[in-house]
């Protein structure tokens, strides 16, 4: 039975693995900020862990521990105005395109005031103004709609760039190919990124795909492709970045790969013992968010106090949040059948109330 | 796009008439889909075959000349991809028509459709107006992959709104009224009407609202509720009905979803008795939705069951004789409705 292997030594995260480094492209301010988001990201799935154990969470609780530093690089290397869609563990995507905690709370918990409104839980949430589309549990489907918010870039000349991920999963299925040669065909300025993290629930990757690196795979489709340890957030933010400043020059979409390493189970009630111990503590050594902290004291860009005061901040702004979301109450259960169409004075077309007919008593929900 | 493919040679339009009143359902659409991009500068056509060749059934023929390649888009044969470049387009404004070359292949972009389009103003509060047109039905021998009526697979589905025409002046009417519409709307085009009918359509802009049936023919005996192909089977089926004294009406539901109950309810109230005839099989079929509809609302009005002209449940043959076993005749509506009216 084929076993996970671990990382062979041309991986770049064994490569980079001690290396600190800071980025010229990124101010002081810009790097700290990139700090806050990161810890922000971590802070906030380390609660909404308590909140499992609390039973306060509604359904499942998907983290990305092991893998927040390049949804934070990635999605940073971002310009106001792009979009961007996230899968299941790119909270720390969402963050820095201005989501904010209590939005994520209240989503896992359900809330009315969450950005669905309790219609989806997760970070299944969209907002058009902030560049934000959700996603669905459908693996790939976002590769095309995020290549028609790019296509539409082009038609209307927004110079506007479009980024989704995928998992080294999710790119086996049919519209991961459809959708990224068409995106190649039309050269849509759009990005995607390949998040190898070793499994997808509980299947290897040797038992996903025959090939070493994802971003070969880009060569089929006419396109750039490339390989970035993806605990490495700066090499994450530079890559993204160029290829998004070849996306808004007009020559279309890049495959990048991140490797990366889910360090949780599928879900949080997956204890994923199917992970063999030593890969964890390999890419345990390797965490984004220890690393980032390196970078950015060894290169003396931060004290351990000013983290620290940005940890502070975090911890109030969660509190605050948590508390909120604890707060809210659950949603009317009239809004349930609210919003499947786009014009509500039109018929009722819930099937609720059939002519002639009283309508059925639901009972108390 | 790409800078590299060769020239196709020129494929020239004949002039595109205008003014003509007499226009063939193909025409219609074509029309329909020409003044909506006259219009409105959003509104942009993507499939495959449709710009420099005009489609497989030449309804976009004349429009590539017309609007350029940026809005009457080539693409790769991959229908889950064009209806998703579709949605993500529709969600920055524009206004995209997705054709799937034969409607058979919407299968292939079943996931976009149903779970992202259609759920998407429910989970974000955001439109989705896209229109995902294409050849429906048989007639034409086009065997189990190019003759297949897909309506039930979608009408289960809230969130869309799904439509099929019978009529050249319908068929302009309501491909403007689904380009406007801020849903997501399937679009159903009877590929046997294509170039069989036509029949007076008006120069310029008008909509036929979506979610209106239409009486296509008046009669106090029974009613049959048709749609598509199956409303001129059930016409010419009518009138052997009216030698022997039995006036058909017929409904002709032209929208699918949302159903409109108050043209069927009003019927039922007149004539008591319901045929309902559909070109797509029978189990799990429009007309059972339509029978309960009518059943639960309007039961005493009822004089006869509720019965059903449909394809059987298999798949489309190819084989002309075979395909004439699989579709509704005339001769079977005639049958049942005077067996329904003697009920």
């Amino acid at each position: 039975m084929p076993q996970p292997r671990a990382r062979k030594a041309h991986d770049p995260a064994s490569r980079r693995s001690s290396q600190t480094r800071t980025t010229p492209s990124l101010i002081r301010d810009q790097q700290l900020e990139i700090y806050y988001y990161l810890r922000l990201t971590r802070s906030i799935e380390e609660k909404l862990a308590n909140l499992y154990r609390q039973g306060k969470i509604v359904g499942g609780l998907y983290r990305s521990l092991g893998q927040e530093g390049q949804s934070v690089g990635s999605a940073y290397a971002l310009q106001k105005g792009d979009f961007l869609a996230p899968m299941i563990r790119n909270l720390g995507s969402l963050i820095v395109k201005g989501v904010r905690p209590w939005e994520i709370f209240t989503q896992y918990m359900a809330r009315a005031t969450s950005p669905t409104g309790g219609k989806d839980g997760v970070v299944h949430l969209s907002d058009i103004e902030r560049g934000i589309i959700g996603p669905i549990s459908h693996l790939g489907d976002l590769i095309p709609v995020m290549t028609g918010i790019a296509l539409a870039s082009k038609m209307k000349k927004l110079g506007i760039v479009a980024l989704t991920y995928i998992g080294d999963g999710g790119a086996s299925t049919g519209i991961f190919h459809e959708a990224l040669n068409m995106a190649a065909v039309l050269k849509a300025p759009f990005i995607l990124i390949v998040e190898d993290n070793g499994f997808a629930y509980s299947t290897p990757k040797c038992k996903q795909v025959l090939i070493e690196n994802f971003a070969d795979r880009a060569a089929g489709y006419g396109i750039p492709g490339e390989t970035v340890d993806g605990n490495d957030l700066l090499a994450v933010y530079e890559a993204t970045g160029r290829a998004a400043e070849r996306a808004r020059r007009g020559d279309g979409p890049t495959l990048l790969e991140v490797k990366t390493f889910r360090m949780k189970g599928h879900a949080e009630h997956d204890d994923a013992r199917y992970v063999p111990q030593e890969l964890l503590e390999y890419w345990r050594a390797r965490d984004p968010v220890d690393r980032y902290i390196k970078t950015l004291t060894e290169s003396g860009l931060a004290s351990e106090a000013d983290l620290r005061e940005i940890d502070e901040r975090v911890e109030a702004e969660l509190q605050h949040d948590l508390e909120f979301a604890e707060q809210s109450p659950f949603p009317n259960p009239e809004s349930a059948f609210e919003n499947v169409y786009s014009h509500p004075t039109g018929p009722r077309w819930d099937g609720r109330v059939m002519p002639g007919l009283p309508e059925v008593p639901r009972g108390e929900v | 796009m790409g800078e590299s493919c060769p020239d196709f040679p020129k494929y020239r339009a004949e002039k595109y008439e205008v003014l003509m009143a007499q226009l063939t359902f193909v025409e219609a659409i074509r029309q329909g889909l020409w003044e909506e991009m006259e219009r409105d500068p959003n509104v942009f056509l993507l499939g495959e075959d449709i710009g420099t060749y005009g489609g497989a059934f030449k309804v976009t023929e004349g429009l590539f000349d017309r609007f350029g390649e940026e809005r009457v888009i080539d693409t790769p044969i991959a229908e889950g991809a064009i209806v998703g470049t579709a949605i993500g387009a529709s969600l920055m404004g524009l206004r995209p028509v997705a054709e799937m070359q034969f409607i058979d292949f919407i299968s292939n972009a079943f996931d976009l459709i149903t779970s992202f389009a259609a759920k998407y103003r429910y989970r974000a509060g955001a439109s989705v107006p896209i229109v995902v047109r294409g050849p429906c039905g048989g007639g034409v021998h086009g065997g189990p992959f190019h003759s297949q009526n897909v309506e039930a697979y979608f009408v289960h589905t809230p969130g869309l709104k799904v439509v099929e025409p019978s009529s050249a002046y319908d068929a302009k009417g309501l491909i403007k009224a689904a380009i406007r519409d801020d849903d997501p709307v399937l679009f159903f085009e009877h590929k046997y009407l294509y170039r069989r009918i036509k029949d007076e359509v008006p120069d310029g802009d008008y909509i036929v609202p979506i979610g209106k049936a239409a009486i296509r023919r008046e009669g106090a005996d029974l009613t049959i509720v048709t749609y598509g192909w199956m409303v001129y089977k059930s016409l010419e089926a009518a009138e052997q009905l009216r030698e022997e004294g039995i006036e058909a009406e017929i409904i002709d539901l032209r929208t699918l979803l949302p159903l409109d109950d108050e043209a069927l309810f009003n019927s039922v109230k007149k004539t008591g008795k319901v045929m309902i005839v559909h070109e797509a099989t029978r189990t799990g079929g429009l007309a059972g939705e339509i029978a309960i509809r009518i059943t639960e609302s309007v039961f005493d009005e009822l004089d006869g069951p509720i019965i059903r002209i449909t394809a059987p449940d298999t798949p489309v043959p190819y084989s002309p004789p075979l395909e004439e076993a699989f579709l509704p005749q005339v001769g079977q509506i005639v049958s049942a409705a005077r067996w329904l009216s003697k009920y």
